[in-house]
């Protein structure tokens, strides 16, 4: 592992190449696709939609329904757009991803670091958290989130989504952990650093790959979720693929195509962003550990 | 003892009370639908701005998806949190449903005020009323049984308005034969389903719907009536374009409205398409019932569930309820929604030539015991009930079974929901 | 608080102790309320879940037992035995491609491509959207009237048919597609790790002895790989196994019921058929197919962890 190198020794020929890069150019095209679909459309008017090929590029170029997406278009009765919603999904994926990212951390320092007697187990179980389909839950958390008064409310949503994030991120963590050396943590403790010391002052500095992999997961997960912000927002915290679905999905009525792809691009933007910007350290951070057997 | 400290005191004392009095004003209500977008988010906002009249806040909870799936999964969500809504939009038997799990509010005291039971048809009593009494406000009825033509298509062709199977089925041929999709459908469950209704009308007439749509009785569901309802279906399966399955019925609305289709066979609220898109009734387009089912309704009729809150809460929940009930909001409301409002005694000479049919319609058959919820769109038996006639219909209209086995498995379908 | 001079020592003694204690507590202190929510979050709830699938619940859990009837049930509609055939195609199409297209493509972008830092984000992407946003798009472009083939048919190519999406014995390979679509970026970047941890001083041994790129790969590299492949294997199973916004955005099980998956069954069974008991039924049937994929893969990394 310690030769590990950005990329293979195997040689090719140039004929090769040329065919590789082909391939994978039109791999790219094959991902872009429904993105550029969605572009196109959403600055095109509505009538040019209607009649023509929904690849061609807009023959009249308009932001009308980016604007409307964004501030004006019809959500329930009021004319907000998706801006308030938008509000709302930042205030619960920031302190959602944090906390859940923390705790993973912790957790995994604990199971690497610490461990004791059954901490297998205790893994075992935390880990299997990952694969409960979310539909079984709402009932009876609708009901612990109601005694804990929490019911359709921001911190609720957060709890709910710190609940189920934490066997990934605790994964994440266990895995990256366990290639760190533990003579290191033991000369810490031998010069009288304590628990939270060694975490703060050794662990923490050195997690960069694996926090960048655990923020993009559980920042695209909660963002993108959509039964849990169904189920247990409230007016004032709906998240905004709630308030995209209210718009594209209307029982009658005109459907405004190019609105509806403006919004849907406009939901997506933050996930996308943190994707392109933290892209070249997903890699790093998946080779760091997430992958590990 | 000191005046000064006194006069200070009980201004303080005043002002409290001053301000816990502006709090009790500040009355709301939180509604949760799934009208999000659209002509029925406008027609909704009426009822907000009605309500801020009074000093009622509104506060708006939209959750859209398919029929209001989505809408009842969150409502489900919210109760058993012990947080429920001040009112839901609902439908039928659902309503039902959730008054038997006791969470309902009593509008009786309201309902016997205003007079409710002498203007609302029974058969809409039946679901806006549980155990004799009021937990629902409706606001609309629509009828399903309805024909939407093309009158352009139907003029060049030289058709007439059909009003027997038989004369549909000629008049259809013509329209195929012209080279044209004789019946605009989309293909979703529920879209199959609302024909279906229409043709078993239709075929058995409105005793053979109760028995085997209200009374559930196997015999009827497995009759030979029923085997020949589904070879009508199968037959008006021949009339659609390959393209239809999945598509939305606005869609198929379109189809119409551009003269690439002859007919659809829809609820009233695709007069809506048709008004959006600039057409008249009568001059652009028909509106007749679908053919053997003249003088007979079947319908869904959108209303909306009061559910039980806190003493604070009660108030501005029958100012909600009252608004509703409003005549000039009834007509206001459906004037955009298609259907007819859920009072008979509104004055409806605003409504178009299509609207005052359907309210003329409604109150005849309501007067002759032959209006009848809608199977298709859970008036007629409980929702697992209808799913899983969903189930067979759309099963055989995509030729995954013939007749006589669909008649079979339908009975099978409805026996296993029940 | 005042404490007696005379009684100091002790007390100060029995703090250490304590803090000693606490310390040694403090590991399990930490992990306690991340197990603790769990603990009920998740396995208090599948308790719950399986107990509700012996009882008549219909649109509220009810505590009215019902014996195994929910299950006789469940087993005798053809919706059920549906969505179990759906999932079977749809799941090994889906983990059988996505593996060898992500694993061709990291291989691929392992040869020192220069636009590596362009294609990665356009291959990682899709997982960052969810299907409410990209639905729409794929539907349309699904589509025989408006997308792909009246698109082919627009420049020219009149007799293109591509029409899956409404044939009900050809709709679940479209999902299988938008499916791949998303994920196979994610599986790429899996590989892609994977390859770069390995060491190139045994690439270049075997180079020395003669070995042909593809022996070299076959023999090779990609059992170097092996637990890359069952990182990807356990994510995959249980996205497939999960696939519902998928299904709900492209055909909402339709055209009928042709393409039906168990977590659109469970789903519209205990919300909108109002008949939690039966789809509580069905969550129990698939937690046990979650974990008969995922407690062989747990078992293996708690030992790998013992080693």
């Amino acid at each position: 592992m310690s030769q590990a190198t950005p990329e293979t020794a195997v040689r090719t020929s140039l004929l090769v190449r040329a065919l590789i890069y082909a391939v994978l150019l039109i791999f790219a095209v094959y991902y872009l696709l429904p993105l550029f679909v969605m572009l196109v459309n959403s600055v095109k008017p509505l009538d040019e939609i209607r009649q023509g090929n929904m690849l061609a590029l807009p023959q009249v170029f308009t932001l009308d329904p980016w604007r409307s997406a964004w501030s004006t278009a019809q959500i329930g009765v009021q004319p907000t757009g998706l801006r308030p919603y938008f509000i709302n999904s930042v205030l619960m994926v920031i302190p959602a991803v944090a906390i859940s990212t923390l705790l993973g951390a912790m957790n995994g320092y604990v199971l690497t670091k610490w461990r004791f007697r059954g901490d297998g187990i205790v893994f075992g179980l935390l880990l299997f958290a990952c694969f409960i389909p979310f539909q079984i839950v709402l009932i009876p958390m609708a009901r612990i989130l109601g005694l804990l008064g929490l019911a359709g409310s921001t911190p609720g949503l957060v709890l709910v989504h710190v609940i189920y994030g934490l066997g990934f991120t605790t994964l994440f963590f266990r895995n990256y952990y366990d290639a760190f050396p533990t003579e290191l943590i033991r000369a810490a403790q031998i010069d009288g650093a304590g628990f939270f010391r060694i975490f703060w002052r050794i662990l923490l500095p050195s997690s960069g790959p694996i926090i960048v992999v655990t923020v993009i997961w559980q920042f695209t997960n909660i963002w993108n979720d959509f039964l849990f912000g169904a189920s247990f927002a409230d007016v004032d915290s709906q998240p905004v693929t709630i308030a995209l679905n209210n718009l594209v999905s209307s029982s009658t009525g005109v459907k405004e195509y190019n609105v509806h792809f403006a919004g849907a691009v406009l939901a997506a933007l933050p996930t996308l962003i943190v994707y392109i910007v933290s892209g070249r350290y997903f890699v790093r951070g998946l080779m760091a550990g997430a992958v590990k057997g | 003892m000191n005046l000064k400290k006194l006069l200070a005191g009980s201004a303080l004392v005043t002002g409290l009370a001053l301000f816990s009095a502006a709090a009790v004003a500040e009355e709301s209500v939180e509604v949760l639908h799934w009208w999000t977008s659209g002509g029925e988010a406008a027609a909704l906002n009426v009822l907000k701005q009605n309500l801020e009249k009074e000093g009622v806040t509104w506060q708006d909870m939209p959750v859209a998806g398919g029929g209001g799936e989505q809408a009842m999964t969150a409502v489900r969500a919210r109760v058993t949190a012990g947080n429920p809504p001040t009112a839901v939009q609902m439908l039928g038997f659902d309503i039902t449903d959730w008054a038997k799990q006791g969470v309902v509010a009593d509008l009786n005291d309201l309902a016997a005020k205003e007079g409710w039971d002498k203007v609302v048809p029974a058969a809409l009593q039946a679901f806006s009323k549980y155990d004799g009494k009021w937990v629902a406000a409706p606001v609309n009825v629509h009828s399903t049984n309805w024909v939407w033509a093309n009158k352009k298509v139907f003029d060049d062709l030289g058709i007439a308005q059909p009003t027997t199977w038989d004369e549909l089925i000629a008049a259809l041929d013509k329209i195929k034969a012209a080279g044209l999709t004789a019946v605009a459908h989309g293909g979703q469950p529920w879209q199959e389903a609302t024909i279906f209704d229409a043709v078993v009308m239709s075929t058995g007439g409105p005793d053979f719907y109760k028995k085997a749509f209200i009374d559930l009785d196997p015999a009827a569901l497995n009759s030979p009536t029923m085997v020949e309802a589904f070879d009508r279906m199968a037959k008006l399966r021949s009339y659609v374009d390959d393209n239809f399955s999945g598509r939305d019925w606005n869609l198929a609305s379109a189809m119409v409205i551009e003269g690439k289709a002859g007919v659809q066979f829809m609820g009233d609220w695709a007069k809506g398409e048709f008004l959006n898109a600039g057409k008249v009734p009568g001059q652009d387009f028909l509106c007749f019932r679908f053919p053997g089912t003249q003088g007979t309704v079947t319908f869904n009729s959108d209303q909306f569930v009061m559910f039980k809150v806190g003493d604070d809460r009660k108030a501005a929940q029958e100012k909600l309820a009252s608004a509703i009930m409003a005549p000039a909001f009834q007509v206001a409301f459906n004037k955009v929604k298609g259907s007819v409002p859920a009072r008979t005694d509104v004055d409806g000479s605003d409504l178009d030539a299509c609207g005052q049919q359907g309210m003329k319609d409604l109150a005849e058959a309501s007067e002759k015991g032959t209006l009848f919820g809608s199977m298709a769109h859970g008036h007629a038996a409980p929702a697992a009930v209808k799913v899983a006639t969903y189930d067979v219909i759309t099963a055989h209209f995509n030729g995954e079974m013939d007749s006589k086995t669909a008649a079979e498995e339908l009975a099978k379908a409805v026996a296993a929901a029940q | 608080m005042s404490l007696s001079q005379a009684a100091q020592p002790a007390a100060l003694r029995k703090t250490s102790e304590l803090t000693e204690r606490l310390q040694r507590a403090l590991p399990k202190l930490v992990l306690a309320p991340s197990f603790a929510v769990i603990l009920v979050g998740v396995y208090g709830f599948i308790l719950f879940t399986g107990l509700l699938s012996f009882t008549d619940s219909k649109i509220l859990p009810s505590f009215n037992l019902v014996g195994w009837d929910n299950y006789a049930k469940l087993w005798g509609f053809r919706n059920w035995i549906t969505a179990l055939q759906n999932l079977a195609i749809f799941g090994s199409l889906y983990i059988l491609i996505c593996s060898a297209l992500g694993l061709f493509l990291a291989i691929l972008i392992d040869q020192k491509i220069r636009i590596e830092g362009i294609l990665r984000p356009i291959y990682l992407y899709p997982m960052a959207l969810s299907f409410i946003v990209t639905g729409t798009a794929w539907k349309w472009f699904l589509d025989p009237g408006i997308g792909l083939e009246h698109t082919m048919h627009v420049w020219g190519w009149e007799s293109f048919s591509f029409t899956w999406i409404k044939d009900g014995k050809m709709a679940v390979y479209c999902i299988v597609i938008a499916a791949i679509w998303q994920s196979s970026g994610f599986v790429m970047a899996m590989f892609l790790a994977g390859l770069r941890g390995i060491d190139n001083e045994i690439i270049k041994a075997a180079q020395i002895d003669g070995a042909s790129n593809f022996n070299l790969y076959r023999r090779i590299i990609i059992p170097i790989l092996r637990p890359a492949f069952l990182s990807v294997f356990v994510v995959l199973a249980h996205l497939a196994i999960k696939s519902y916004d998928l299904v709900i955005a492209l055909t909402n099980g339709g055209p009928g019921r042709a393409t039906e998956m168990p977590a659109t069954f469970m789903y519209s069974y205990t919300f909108t058929r109002n008949e939690m008991g039966i789809g509580a039924a069905s969550a129990v049937i698939m937690l046990m197919m979650i974990a008969s994929v995922i407690v062989p893969y747990l078992y293996s990394e708690l030992r790998g962890g013992r080693r």
